[in-house]
């Protein structure tokens, strides 16, 4: 070929290649405070969790016969060897939180990852092959849809007996739907795209065009839906555990905690108070962090 | 006294690479009742500095100029609802893709009304009436039905004639077109220029047709504005331009159309428009420009008089030789 | 089949049954009706219409996306409608296309390198670094740098980029290229770099083009045959000299006579039809052009016009069969 048509090459000095996917990425996020505000909450509640049996004084589920119900160090009949006092069987609440921290991640990571998988596999499915096949699926997951999430849920457990792993199996379930559809709908955008129909006449068979060719177009929603959806997962396990049929005692998960600490209200306000504002805080913090992730993932909100 | 007079106007936008400049020092001036084409091709800036005339970009843009005047009134600086009364009814805008510019949740008979009814205080059944008679002005039979139609049950066309419809509404001084027939096919192309023609011609109006399609500049302008990169390169009668283009830009666009050209290979410009990382430092065209020279890479050409089209060149073209070029006799060997 | 002529098209059909609604049943749209045309090396054939005549479902059959309703296709001497799926996966790689969008039609996930080599990787059995020293190679053949391997397709522009679609279609090494509208979206000065390089190519290569377009400017600079067509139905097939010097039916010169010639001395006597383009789901009876038609007789509306002979053409239009029949008669009586 001619000199003619190699000359013009732009010569755009921007960095290719995933690492300039991720800058770009991250100068839209960081734009946003509360969304770094919220990844900055989440990364600590991340760490205080991976490194709780270290940081925490003492063992969650160790008794203090001598403490029971002590209040917080700064209230009157405190002291700073409970410095968030203690529960009704003498446990430290600042421990028990700390290692409920790890629960609470874990349960989201299972849950996000379980709906996360079977989700997007049932997804691209459904909008890939279409006709029958998507009807069926689809009326299935409007029928999940169609009764009360929680309701769900508990009737689940309920059925297969209440603990941690059923909650988290039943709560992965009720979130099926959103994925499900948020894949539908991005493969039937795609599917109609050139890009397609290119890869079809270069010989792509079906397998290699859902997965390969159209899946990563469909990332950008469905991180979002994760992120977003983590924070229900924790908030559906602490109700299921408030409710008995999650995490069961002596298990230091938030909710659980919540549940054993009911009585206590208005005499003990510590036991209640502290476990729900780590899940306040931390479901807050998730949410914060989903929307600047969809803002700056959105293509319509670039600036360039 | 000009119609429309624009002086220098500059419009940069703040990107997350740095500012951007889309146009840069455009100056044209225009009369009552002319019609003026912007040719050029994407990267030109053509269709932002009319936006900008408009006052109708986003937040992310500034725009500056030392005059931008419309019919006697500063438009720079103007509150929004001084500039809400005259955009719309004295200059009126129609877009490219006719299907997304119409409103879909609303009826077509809708929005015209609400254009009548906004900017000339009609009532209902006046703004009615007159919706009907526009429509059928713009060549849309069966009027009456259509006006309860949305734009999704009518075709591009007809989409693109109700764009029009609404534009002219209100007796626009202006009406600025911003590529009006390239989403459409070739026959109906014909149809809504020699419409857009004869309205022009019937209400005196002045029209801009931005354009990248020199085919309808030849057909359909009197004077034509030749931008690239952001920069008016070149500005001329359309007879001129076609037969004695000044700027080496214009000279190799007419080159390289298909139309213009018997040879297999076609005379293309080698390399791209300059976007926001590569700008040369003094003539923008240089890179790609075969007259270049060392005092082009360096400083940035002043403009030239009329009578050589206000080309933006050091070596302006006079019947396809570079003016005062230093490799002259090697250029015409 | 001749050595030359690698594809025969005969009387394609495509229909499609479009439901309209829960009580109003099925309506057959009739995308291709009846359409018949030859490919030979070396040689562009160029398909022009409007929207709604057929021409990108006609892409589609040919690269065989979608089966013909009816009507034979052979690619290479080969059957290609109803074929079995070893001589699909034969035909696959023999027949390749390029769209009009530079924009979509580049795998936005997917690194160009890697778009590259997805052809080969699905139809061949290169190893990994003969398939990449391949698509290096198209690369510098379509006049890109080897730095722009790793990079996604938005950072390049709208020419580069159908360059690189240019550069895939050719990684299976065709024998047909198909191009819907390749340079319709791109700039003057890029369209002709990128007309230049689909002119060396297909001398190089001794392709056989099926050029799609609505543009005929470009298809008069690089097409040899034309082929002129009307809601699913060829009006005028014929040379591409033979086209643009005596266009014959009425549409043809319609056509022609809208597309605006960049010269302002032509003044050109512009035939503006009226009306607007039919739908595909509802056409005209008879010949399908009528209601617009300046020539229209009472014939028309009647009876749908064969291909006939006219000239060095072959034009579907009962106006300028009744004129070629005058004028035998005339030439006959004279002789």
């Amino acid at each position: 070929m001619t000199a003619e048509t190699i000359h013009h090459a732009v010569i755009d000095h921007r960095r290719g290649g995933r690492l300039a996917l991720f800058l770009e990425f991250w100068s839209y996020f960081r734009e946003n405070r509360g969304a770094v505000a919220g990844l900055v909450v989440f990364a600590i509640t991340c760490l205080l969790a991976i490194f709780a049996n270290v940081i925490a004084p003492y063992g969650p589920t160790e008794q203090f016969r001598d403490a029971l119900l002590q209040a917080p160090v700064w209230q009157e009949g405190g002291s700073t060897r409970f410095l968030l006092g203690t529960d009704a069987v003498g446990r430290d609440l600042l421990s028990r939180l700390l290692h409920g921290a790890r629960y609470s991640l874990f349960i989201g990571c299972i849950v996000v990852s379980l709906s996360l998988v079977v989700g997007v596999l049932v997804g691209l499915f459904a909008g890939f092959i279409g006709g029958t096949v998507d009807t069926l699926i689809m009326r299935l997951m409007d029928i999940i849809l169609a009764f009360p999430s929680l309701l769900l849920a508990l009737t689940l457990v309920a059925v297969l007996g209440p603990s941690l792993t059923n909650a988290m199996i039943a709560i992965a379930l009720i979130q099926q739907p959103h994925y499900v559809r948020l894949t539908r709908g991005s493969v039937l955008t795609e599917k109609t795209k050139d890009y397609v129909t290119a890869a079809r006449v270069a010989g792509v068979g079906p397998l290699r065009l859902m997965f390969r060719t159209i899946l990563p177009n469909c990332m950008a929603p469905l991180i979002v839906q994760g992120a977003l959806s983590f924070s229900d997962a924790i908030l559906g396990a602490a109700a299921l555990g408030f409710l008995g049929m999650g995490a069961q005692p002596p298990t230091p998960e938030w909710g659980t905690m919540l549940a054993e600490a009911r009585e206590f209200i208005l005499r003990a306000w510590w036991v209640v108070t502290f476990p729900g504002l780590a899940i306040l805080i931390t479901v807050l913090a998730i949410n914060l962090m989903g929307d600047g992730l969809r803002d700056a993932l959105d293509p319509r909100l670039k600036r360039s | 006294m000009a119609l429309l007079e624009i002086n220098n106007l500059t419009v940069e936008f703040s990107t997350s690479h740095g500012p951007f400049r889309a146009v840069d020092g455009v100056s044209f001036s225009l009369d009552r009742g002319e019609v003026l084409a912007i040719v050029g091709e994407s990267g030109s800036g053509k269709s932002v500095a009319m936006l900008a005339v408009m006052g109708l970009l986003p937040w992310t843009a500034r725009v500056t100029a030392d005059r931008l005047v419309f019919d006697g009134k500063e438009l720079l600086g103007l509150d929004d609802r001084a500039r809400r009364a005259i955009i719309g009814k004295d200059i009126t805008m129609i877009f490219q893709e006719p299907m997304s510019s119409l409103n879909p949740c609303f009826t077509v008979g809708f929005q015209l009304i609400e254009s009548l009814q906004f900017h000339l205080g009609m009532s209902r059944k006046q703004a009615r009436n007159r919706a009907i008679e526009i429509l059928r002005d713009v060549g849309i039979s069966a009027a009456e039905r259509r006006m309860s139609a949305f734009p999704h049950q009518l075709s591009g066309g007809m989409n693109q004639r109700v764009m029009i419809a609404i534009a002219i509404a209100c007796k626009p001084k202006l009406l600025i077109a911003d590529e009006p027939t390239t989403a459409l096919d070739v026959t109906i192309q014909a149809q809504i220029l020699d419409l857009l023609l004869s309205l022009q011609r019937e209400t005196g109006m002045a029209l801009v047709l931005i354009t990248h399609s020199m085919g309808v500049v030849a057909e359909t302008a009197e004077r034509v504005s030749v931008q690239y990169a952001g920069q008016k390169v070149e500005e001329q009668d359309v007879a001129g331009l076609f037969s004695d283009p000044h700027h080496p830009y214009t000279a190799a666009l007419l080159a390289a159309l298909p139309e213009r050209s018997s040879a297999r290979r076609l005379p293309s410009i080698p390399g791209v428009v300059p976007g926001q990382f590569n700008r040369p430092t003094g003539c923008l065209f240089t890179p790609r420009c075969s007259y270049a020279t060392d005092l082009c890479r360096k400083l940035a050409p002043p403009p030239q008089p009329p009578a050589l089209g206000f080309a933006l060149c050091h070596y302006p073209l006079i019947a396809g030789r570079p003016q005062g070029h230093p490799g002259n006799r090697e250029a015409a060997e | 089949m001749t050595g030359d002529t690698v594809l025969i098209a005969e009387d394609l059909k495509r229909y499609y049954e479009v439901s309209r609604g829960a009580f109003h049943g099925h309506a057959l749209l009739k995308a291709v009706d009846g359409v018949s045309f030859r490919l030979q090396k070396g040689k562009t054939l160029a398909v022009v219409g409007e929207s709604g005549c057929g021409k990108s479902t006609l892409a589609r059959l040919v690269t065989m996306i979608e089966q013909p309703t009816g009507g034979t296709l052979t690619i290479a001497g080969l059957p290609a409608v109803d074929a079995s799926a070893e001589v699909r996966k034969a035909l696959r790689p023999k027949v390749q296309i390029v769209f009009q969008n530079p924009y979509s039609s580049l795998n936005p996930r997917q690194k160009i390198g890697e778009s590259l080599e997805e052809p080969l990787l699905v139809n061949t059995d290169l190893s990994k670094k003969e398939r990449r020293k391949r698509a290096q190679g198209m690369l510098a053949n379509v006049g890109l740098r080897p730095e722009h391997y790793d990079r996604y397709p938005h950072m390049f522009s709208g020419g580069q980029r159908q360059r690189i679609a240019i550069a895939r279609a050719l990684m299976l090494e065709p024998q047909i290229l198909v191009l819907d509208e390749p340079v319709s979206a791109l700039d003057v000065s890029i369209q002709a770099q990128v007309l230049n390089l689909l002119t060396e190519i297909i001398d190089r290569l001794n392709l056989a083009y099926l050029f799609i377009s609505h543009d005929l400017s470009v298809v008069r600079h690089i097409a040899d045959e034309v082929m002129v067509m009307y809601l699913g139905k060829a009006v005028e097939h014929g040379p591409r000299d033979e086209i643009f010097s005596t266009p014959r039916h009425p549409y043809t010169r319609a056509l022609l006579s809208a597309t605006p010639i960049p010269d302002p001395a032509r003044k050109k006597e512009r035939i503006v039809l009226k009306g607007e383009l039919p739908s595909p789901l509802d056409p005209p009876s008879g010949c399908p052009f009528h209601p617009r038609c300046p020539l229209a007789f009472e014939r028309c509306p009647r009876e749908m016009p064969l291909l006939l002979p006219a000239g060095r053409s072959l034009v579907a239009c009962h106006a300028v069969e009744e004129q070629e029949k005058a004028m035998s008669l005339a030439s006959g009586k004279a002789a």
